[in-house]
């Protein structure tokens, strides 16, 4: 909120006053946000209260124009064109005069325009760094000021306004009175409490009110004022505070419950008694009930809208906005005053659906001290007494009972011990009693010593010992709490889990990949261009209710959408050659979807309630994602370069597991969106963890990726943590190094092969590696000749070449039982 | 048979006389060193070293000689013999160094040549942010916990003391999952993670939480609806918010070096009572050494240990959070957060391995 200095510092007793500057760092130190500091102005030389003497309109321009003899001064008479029409003949005005200097650097000078010569400037409040309003040129009450009256004083441009914005827990902070008395806790001064109004006995009931719904309003007062005079203009002085305040001035009631709201707290509403058709009664809205706003805005109620009616129906919606059937207009003169005391969250739900904030609702929602309501309402009534001359009327109506904050009871020393400093003897029951807290100090059954802090009526924020701490803590000031290092614990470093993920990364990044953190949210159309078929389990995703892109619902059931997306991107700027890796979560729904338990927050929830807590969630795996584009190896004066193929995404796939110990097995697979015939599922034993290939061309082509773009994903969670504790053993023997080329049918995968071969090995086969892949006529139709290099090596002796011979041979031999292979001629 | 001071004998080879033998290794020296090349040494091997070589040729005329005589000339073949051996490897040995000088100059390349044939990758400075952050709380004797991003409101809200009308939990704030009564959300913040650690593990708990939240914030240079938390929780008997402060503060110098410290200002959040928002001296920040608001912290609220089967009574203890997306930002001196999400590799290369 809006607050000018002189206002927030007119209820405080300063040796000496304290400047804006200070008194903002003195808000942040104990927990106020400032987001301005604005001085007023600033105005140098002549600027002058003026009285209009007579209007000349000049018709011959497009806008209306206007030529004013102003008087300036004693007998002194200046010529001013002005383009505002929002004044009269006899109105007083602010005129910077030739010489003067306005916010901006503004020079005003004598000019020619319009036909005329312009001695000087009539000011709006904009023009004089007073506020936002440009709509018109500022008119002053009559009787404010003679002409010639400086306007620098006039007006208090010697001010500055506060912009602050207090945590939402602090609703009385929302106020000149709560902001002065942190002021006053922060420099340790007097304040006189402007919520000191003599409320007089009441005469019985001004109006009939009926509280239908005492968990909607917990109290409802009311008090009527009769006979204002409707063209009563409100005082400057309250004008120029709304003003600074960001609060337009609209009439004198207006005004004053504006004022009063401000200044207390307290927000007020005015009805026009005589549009009042019989009882008021408070009572949720009946679902599609309809009221006319304020705004001239038909509202369709909801049941959970608590609203003020009539005998002609809602007329008001409490703490909100008011009704346009009841308003207070220019012919009024018989006010009803409410002040009520609204259930925050009522309100807070009643905004948020009707997307209608305001100065009301913003303090209602933040609570509003219930035992202001009668100090409001007789403040304000007076003030339609003295600027309206009102007469008050001598009943009241008071309705309901509002709860009041109980007292709360801690060890005096908690302050000390939360902040780990030895506060001053008698700090906290200071502190406590300085926040308005009825203070006691007992000692407790152990002999400790306790206090018992009754909160004032407009702290209902402060419910348990933690909450008077805070206050003590931040009252003291934060900066005087020293930083200490706790003990260390023993922690036990980071779990296998943790250190593997980051061994992944670091793997891939140095293998060329760019990592790259797409969103996990995803359109279920991508799925279509995968060329999923229908029931495949990665269509089933879990749905976000409010995304930010209405197509972009889905969580994400893999990771190849948002990698491909970042593909994308990076093609269209321009690079060629993409490699890009993701590890993420994904969300996968429990086939069986069971709802959230309700649990409480009192205690701690049973196992058997987390447990059906952690069911009702889905699965969600981290998963890791690489997509490969165009060159694997860049093309360059060394020669060309090498397109990005299947072997590449199984490879990185390899790496993965090899990071996490363990070897995958590759399958052949046909899975989408990857190529049918260029797809490995990657399994760990027999359980699958992942798929590697080629993309499918007509997903290349349907995505706009380049040709044989390549992809790979693997579930980490599903690779084991292996103990990974080698013991290896090694022979210093020297090996015996054999080849072998074997023919077999070209369907027996290549895997296959070699894993018949190393098991028919038996142990002294130490390595083998597949060198030569040949198809053609010298091995017949269907057929491939496969040359696998041997490594043979006893652990304790030096093989013989005939050991290792018979080695090979079982191992061919094997081969041909197996898979019918013959020994390549 | 003469004696040790009889004149020379007569009957003694032309060949083996010293003139004679001082000659061939004259000849044999002259010729080495007018070898231009190995090849041409080589070539002249056999004439000088080799079996028909003067030297040796003399050699087989000792045996004519008689016995008295034998021995001196065989120590004068001898001599010769090694004097042009040496002539020889000495020259060979200058000429292989010619040679092995010249190969090398030959084999010379543009080393400036540029070699970018394996493409170079990079880790996203978020992860290597986090994992920095990771390691610096580990070395405190922490350990990193983790959560699911999709989680329950328990978690996310009631538990951390929300009320049930808090705006926060509004659609306005909040991403909500499918249907409209699931009670799950996509966690707001990494604070669901102080619930489920207490709730998981054995006091006392020292645990940092990295990790990827979620808000329904449009995407601009400094929002992001996808961003990066990390989070630090300890509970333990004793802990003060002086603890909370001298670990804020070693955050701050591991993070921004030793001039580096934090400053609290209160604040509200509801699962700390009391609470703060932390600012950070950040020595390198443009326009000059100065503070920046680097996130929140506080005191657990005993409610929130109390719903998670704590006894504030006995036990206290601090939580602190701050984004990684922020961190970066004003770390680095990034001007546009988007450039964080785009997964443009041209921002992302930059970082490399370990950022």
């Amino acid at each position: 909120m809006r607050i000018p200095v002189s206002w927030l510092t007119e209820h405080l007793e300063f040796a000496e006053a304290p400047t804006p500057e200070e008194l903002a760092e003195a808000f942040i130190r104990i927990g106020m946000e400032i987001d301005d500091v604005r001085p007023l102005g600033p105005v140098t030389g002549p600027v002058v209260a003026g009285r209009v003497v007579e209007i000349e309109e000049l018709k011959e321009f497009k806008k209306p124009i206007r030529f004013c003899q102003v008087e300036v001064g004693p007998g002194k008479i200046n010529g001013i064109v002005c383009g505002a029409t929002n004044f009269v003949e006899g109105d007083t005005v602010v005129v910077a005069l030739p010489g003067a200097v306005l916010p901006g650097d503004f020079t005003i000078s004598a000019r020619k325009t319009y036909g005329h010569t312009s001695d000087g400037m009539i000011c709006s409040a904009r023009e004089l760094g007073l506020g936002d309003e440009h709509a018109g040129i500022l008119v002053l009450p009559s009787g404010t000021a003679q002409p010639g009256d400086d306007a620098v004083e006039l007006l208090g441009l010697d001010d500055t306004v506060l912009e602050i914005t207090p945590t939402p827990d602090r609703g009385y902070a929302f106020s000149v009175r709560g902001l002065a008395r942190e002021i006053a806790c922060a420099f340790d001064v007097a304040f006189g409490d402007p919520a000191v109004v003599d409320v007089p006995e009441a005469e019985g009931e001004v109006w009939p009110v009926h509280l239908e719904d005492g968990a909607g309003c917990a109290r409802f007062v009311a008090r009527q004022v009769s006979g204002v005079d409707p063209t009563a203009p409100t005082p400057w002085w309250m004008r120029r505070r709304l003003m600074l305040a960001g609060i337009r001035s609209i009439s004198l009631p207006v005004d004053v419950t504006n004022y009063v709201m401000i200044e207390l707290g307290h927000p007020l509403h005015a009805f026009d008694a005589s549009k009042l058709q019989g009882n008021l009664v408070v009572r949720r809205a009946k679902s599609g009930e309809k009221l006319t706003t304020l705004d001239d805005t038909v509202r369709v109620l909801d049941a959970d809208d608590i609203v003020i009616a009539d005998d002609s129906g809602v007329i008001s919606m409490a703490g909100v906005m008011g009704g346009a059937s009841t308003e207070v207009g220019d012919k009024t003169g018989d006010i009803l005053l409410e002040a009520a005391i609204w259930d925050p969250a009522s309100i807070a739900r009643t905004v948020r659906r009707h997307k209608l904030p305001s100065e009301a609702a913003k303090r209602y929602e933040r609570t509003v001290d219930p035992a202001l309501s009668p100090v409001a309402l007789e403040r304000a009534a007076k003030l339609l007494h003295v600027y309206g001359d009102g007469g008050i009327k001598p009943g009241r109506t008071d309705v309901g009972t509002p709860a009041l904050p109980g007292p709360v009871t801690m060890p005096i020393d908690l302050p000390d011990r939360v902040a780990g400093v030895r506060y001053a003897r008698g700090v906290t029951a200071r502190r406590l009693g300085q926040i308005g807290c009825q203070v006691e100090v007992s000692t407790g059954d152990d002999g400790a010593t306790l206090v018992t802090a009754t909160p004032p009526t407009w702290r209902s924020d402060l419910v348990q010992p933690a909450d008077l701490v805070e206050e003590v803590l931040r009252l003291e000031g934060f900066e005087t709490i020293p930083s200490t290092l706790p003990p260390a614990p023993a922690g036990r470093g980071l779990t296998e889990q943790q250190r593997r993920r980051r061994t992944v990364s670091r793997a891939l990044a140095e293998d060329g990949y760019t990592e790259v953190l797409p969103f996990p949210f995803i359109s279920p159309a991508v799925f279509d261009s995968f060329g999923l078929i229908p029931n495949d389990s990665r269509r089933n995703t879990v749905s976000v209710l409010n995304p930010l892109e209405a197509d972009k619902h889905a969580m994400a059931t893999t990771l190849l959408p948002g990698l491909l997306d970042a593909v994308q991107r990076n093609l269209s700027r321009g690079q060629k050659d993409v490699a890009l890796f993701n590890i993420a979560q994904v969300t996968l729904p429990r086939t069986q979807q069971v709802p959230v338990p309700a649990i409480g927050v009192g205690e701690r929830p049973t196992e058997a309630q987390v447990a059906s807590m952690l069911a009702a969630l889905p699965q969600q795996p981290v998963h890791v994602a690489v997509v490969l584009a165009g060159h694997r190896e860049h093309a360059g004066w060394w020669g060309k370069g090498r397109q990005a193929d299947w072997a590449d995404a199984v490879e990185a796939a390899k790496l993965v597991a090899k990071a996490y110990g363990v070897t995958l097995r590759v399958v052949a697979s046909d899975l989408a969106p990857w190529h049918p015939g260029r797809c490995a599922e990657l399994r760990v034993g027999d359980w699958p963890v992942g798929h590697a290939g080629e993309l499918h061309p007509k997903v290349v082509e349907a995505l706009g990726l380049p040709k044989r773009t390549v992809a790979m994903e693997l579930d980490l969670d599903a690779l084991p943590l292996n103990d990974n504790r080698p013991a290896p053993i090694i022979s210093a023997y020297p090996p015996v190094l054999l080849d072998v080329a074997v023919v077999v049918d070209a369907a027996v995968p290549a895997a296959e092969v070699a894993a018949v071969l190393e098991s028919g090995g038996g142990d002294l086969l130490e390595d083998i590696r597949l060198f030569d892949v040949y198809t053609g006529e010298q091995v017949g139709e269907g057929k491939r000749s496969l040359a696998y290099a041997l490594r043979f090596r006893a652990p304790d002796r030096t093989l013989t070449v005939e050991e290792a011979t018979a080695a090979r041979d079982a191992a061919v031999a094997a081969l041909a039982e197996r898979h019918g292979a013959t020994l390549r001629a | 048979m003469s004696g040790a001071n009889d004149p020379y004998d007569p009957k003694e080879v032309a060949a083996l006389a010293p003139e004679a033998l001082d000659a061939a290794v004259q000849k044999a020296r002259e010729a080495f060193a007018g070898a231009v090349d190995l090849d041409a040494l080589a070539a002249l091997k056999s004439a000088h070293v080799g079996d028909r070589s003067p030297v040796l040729l003399a050699r087989r005329e000792i045996g004519a000689l008689p016995p008295k005589a034998k021995a001196e000339a065989g120590k004068r073949v001898n001599e010769a013999q090694s004097a042009v051996k040496k002539a020889y490897d000495e020259r060979l040995a200058v000429l292989q160094a010619e040679r092995d000088e010249r190969v090398l100059r030959e084999e010379s390349v543009d080393v400036t040549l540029p070699w970018d044939r394996t493409p170079r990758g990079a880790r996203h400075p978020i992860t290597t942010l986090a994992e920095r952050v990771a390691d610096v709380f580990v070395a405190m004797g922490y350990e990193v916990a983790e959560g699911p991003e999709l989680d329950t409101e328990w978690f996310n809200f009631d538990a951390l003391n929300f009320g049930k009308d808090h705006p926060a939990r509004t659609m306005s704030d909040t991403f909500y999952v499918a249907p409209a009564d699931s009670g799950l959300v996509l966690r707001t913040h990494t604070s669901p993670v102080q619930a489920r650690t207490l709730l998981e593990r054995e006091l006392p708990v020292y645990v940092v939480c990295p990790g990827r939240t979620f808000r329904t914030d449009e995407l601009d240079s400094t929002h992001t609806p996808v961003f990066h938390q990390v989070e630090g929780l300890a509970v333990d008997k004793g802990l003060t918010m002086a603890h909370l402060k001298g670990t804020l503060d070693a955050f701050a110098r591991a993070m921004f070096g030793e001039n580096s410290k934090t400053r609290l200002r209160p604040h509200f959040f509801p699962f700390t009572e009391p609470s703060a928002e932390v600012d950070v001296w950040f020595p390198e920040k443009k326009g000059g050494a100065g503070w920046v608001e680097w996130g929140g912290c506080g005191m657990v609220n005993p409610n929130v240990l109390r719903a998670t089967g704590v006894d504030p009574d006995v036990y206290s203890g601090f939580a602190f959070g701050m984004g990684l997306e922020r961190t970066l930002q004003f770390r680095n001196g990034l001007p546009d957060m988007r450039d964080m999400v785009e997964g443009d590799v041209r921002f992302t290369l930059p970082f490399g391995t370990e950022a």
